[in-house]
């Protein structure tokens, strides 16, 4: 890039806007890749590396992908939690990457929770 | 643009480069491709985290996870348990001196909740070597604004409305400095950003240069608009070789956008900016010093026309705390920046927090917060729970603040008023171990030697403080001594050419006025009361409580210490250095300091 307009300023911020969301955190949705033992050995690994390779096509800039470790059903991994900003998280069982394309499209973009995927709505409760 | 999924921020300053940030950075990203978890986790190295007693620290994004005393060790740990499998790594988080449990993340961490950025407004959140990432979080939006649809006047008002004044020393509010250069008719015209930052433990115009370059050119080029200058400086000195080059690849890629060099924007406002390096003199901080060693000349003071020039042309200089904050005033507005602090004081202010202090390092606070909220809140308190007894504030030539006044509002007037200032935000605290006779000779000896020798109240003034006071640490103090600090101090301060020796007594009369009882415990008892000075102390050990365990033996250097096992011990005073090894080796506090 040459020399600058001061259009072109907003031009840079849309393009880095993905990597600064990232870092301050308050996105619109959080999808968290369970990656426990149990879960890496069921294939979260390729599930974690489909949800980055949608986020990346779709340039989208307002999404979280985390990991955190198991979620306590080991039988069920690969799974997935989204979280969509004011809304109860849902738990997603028995992933894949078919699955997790149409959970991306319906639940993270269009914001319509895919029933038959999902084992729960909302969190257990801590202490 | 390829983005990570987490990302780790890393201190780069110059704090945590030296402790081996690097090589963590190195090591981190070797763990990651072991992982094949490159194109997921990025590891940024940003400036100063300002934790710096924890350093080196990182920041684990989105999650804020706080990271400490990082070894190059950890980086396996870390990449496994908590970059694959999402478990921050327990024994790397931090746990305040007075809790149980670790708190994981940044924003519940007390050092941090209670401060308020603006001028470090990008720090730890942008590579400063990323012009693109600076721009990413509003980055030269205000200088935009400025160019395409502000008056200079406007922007004067505005930077006038929200009391922002000079982050360097005096407080001198910035825009009127600015309006009466913009009068000149005298062309061209100079911007100077002084970063020379020569109070020794102060490290905030370092932190921001280092952090966040981008924010310092971007409220120069906002200046030189105003003014109508066309050419600028960035005064640093060398032994800032990080924040120097930080800045020079800035103000490289800034002139590749086209935001410095000829027909900035596309507007035809023409400005570019230079590095200055200069070699490191505390004189040279102070502006009419400053000049003259841009001017290629002997960095001394000068008696001061009505206004400072260079090469006999309008200068505008400003502290680089200053230049910061003008880009967040453009962007915000002078409402929302006056909104924040005090009366006469508004916005914040970097402080530096070094000396006897669990949580040493760089912070930005609101002002008006009183000292206690950043020694003890923020600060941690003082290591092992001590007692404290005071804050120089203000730097070298600053004054001490004792406990009594622990909940002075820190702004401008209180900190003049309590007979120290605000200076460029150096705070050292100082506990019940520290002698404050001791402190003012340590002080005065730094400025006697930083005194430039031009006039002679400094010069002689300075030297014969510090004779005396080195006079009372020995235990030869005379009970006329008192008068005659006093008296020499007042004449230093009339008399003096330029700050440095008008502020220069500053230590020894605050200590005088708070601490009083000290000297002459000194000078009448032949007595240090907190154990500091050498020649008037002597070590020895209670016969009572010594459990004859031999450590203070083995430790001391002298041999000093005698005593079978399990037999009270002995000081031979003949050999004994006053080193005090055997007092910290003492696990029984059997050895007596008096
Ligand atoms: C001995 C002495 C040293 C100084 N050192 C510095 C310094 O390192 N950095 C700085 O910004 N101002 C320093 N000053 C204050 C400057 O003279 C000047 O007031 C300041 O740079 C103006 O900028 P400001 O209005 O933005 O604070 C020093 C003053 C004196 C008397």
């Amino acid at each position: 890039m040459g020399k600058i307009r001061p259009e072109d300023l907003e031009k840079i911020r849309e393009r880095m806007a993905r990597t600064i969301n990232m870092r301050e955190g308050d996105a619109r949705a959080r999808v968290t890749v369970h990656m426990g033992t149990c879960g890496i050995a069921a294939g979260a690994r390729k599930i974690m590396s489909t949800l980055m390779d949608l986020v990346e096509e779709r340039g989208i800039d307002d999404v979280v992908v985390t990991t955190s470790g198991c979620a306590g059903l080991c039988s069920r991994e690969p799974m997935l939690t989204v979280e969509l900003k004011g809304e109860a998280p849902v738990k997603y069982v028995d992933m894949d990457e078919d699955k997790t394309k149409s959970i991306f499209s319906e639940h993270i973009i269009s914001g319509k929770v895919v029933k038959e995927y999902a084992l729960a709505i909302g969190s257990e409760r801590v202490g | 643009m390829k983005s990570y999924r987490t990302n780790v921020m890393l201190c780069g300053g110059t704090g945590c480069v030296s402790n081996g940030a690097f090589k963590i950075k190195d090591a981190l990203e070797r763990e990651l491709k072991k992982h094949n978890l490159e194109n997921e986790v990025g590891v940024i190295m940003t400036g100063c985290n300002g934790f710096c007693a924890q350093g080196p620290v990182a920041v684990v994004k989105p999650d804020e996870i706080f990271y400490q005393l990082l070894k190059e060790e950890d980086a396996a740990h870390i990449v496994e348990e908590h970059f694959l499998k999402g478990r921050p790594v327990k024994e790397l988080l931090y746990t305040p001196p007075a809790e149980k449990s670790p708190v994981p993340k940044m924003s519940d961490i007390g050092f941090f909740s209670k401060q308020r950025l603006i001028a470090l407004r990008n720090r730890g959140m942008i590579d400063p070597e990323q012009i693109d990432e600076y721009i990413g979080r509003d980055g030269y939006k205000a200088l935009a604004k400025v160019l395409t649809s502000m008056k200079s006047e406007e922007v004067i008002q505005e930077v006038s409305d929200s009391g922002l004044r000079g982050r360097g020393g005096a407080g001198f509010p910035t825009g009127r400095k600015w309006e009466s250069r913009r009068k000149d008719p005298r062309t061209p015209k100079y911007i100077v950003c002084n970063a020379d930052e020569g109070d020794p433990g102060a490290f905030m115009d370092r932190s921001i240069v280092e952090a966040d370059p981008h924010s310092v050119i971007e409220g120069m080029i906002i200046g030189a608009y105003v003014v109508g200058a066309s050419k600028g400086y960035v005064y640093i000195r060398m032994e800032y070789p990080l924040a120097v080059k930080r800045m020079r690849l800035a103000i490289e890629q800034a002139r590749e956008y086209g935001l410095l060099g000829e027909d900035i924007f596309g507007t035809g406002f023409d400005f570019d900016i230079d590095i200055f390096q200069g070699a490191g003199a505390f004189v040279c901080g102070e502006t009419t010093a400053l000049v003259s060693s841009i001017e290629g000349r002997i960095p001394e003071p000068r008696q001061r026309p009505p206004r400072t020039t260079l090469w006999g042309k309008p200068v505008v200089i400003n502290n680089v705390e200053t230049w910061a904050n003008v880009p967040a005033i453009i962007n915000r507005g002078a409402k929302w920046f006056s909104s924040i602090g005090t009366e006469t004081s508004k916005g914040t202010k970097v402080f530096s927090l070094a000396g006897d202090i669990n949580n040493a390092g760089l912070v930005e606070v609101p002002m008006g917060i009183t000292l206690r909220e950043i020694v003890f809140d923020i600060g941690g308190g003082i290591p092992k729970g001590m007692e404290f007894k005071a804050v120089q504030t203000g730097g070298p030539s600053g004054g001490v603040i004792p406990a009594s006044q622990l909940d002075l509002p820190v702004d401008y007037e209180q900190l003049n008023a309590a007979g120290s200032m605000m200076g460029s935000g150096g705070m050292i605290i100082m506990s019940r171990k520290s002698c404050m006779v001791d402190v003012a000779r340590y002080f005065l000896e730094f400025l006697n030697d930083e005194s430039c020798g031009k006039c002679t109240p400094c010069r002689e003034g300075s030297g014969e403080m510090l004779r005396i006071l080195e006079r009372i640490c020995q235990g030869e103090g005379r009970p006329e001594d008192l008068d005659t600090l006093e008296e020499l101090g007042e004449a230093i301060r009339e008399a003096s050419l330029c700050g440095l020796g008008q502020s220069l007594p500053n230590p020894v009369l605050s200590s005088l006025e708070h601490f009083r009882d000290e000297y002459e415990a000194h000078i009448n008892d032949k007595k240090c009361p907190a154990g500091v000075c050498k020649a008037l102390i002597t070590f020895t050990i209670d016969k009572e409580k010594c459990k004859g365990c031999r450590l203070c033996a083995k430790n001391c250097p002298q041999e000093a210490i005698s005593g079978e096992a399990k037999e009270p011990h002995t000081i031979d005073q003949d050999k004994c250095i006053k080193c005090g090894v055997c007092l910290d080796a003492c696990k029984f506090d059997a050895v007596l300091v008096a």
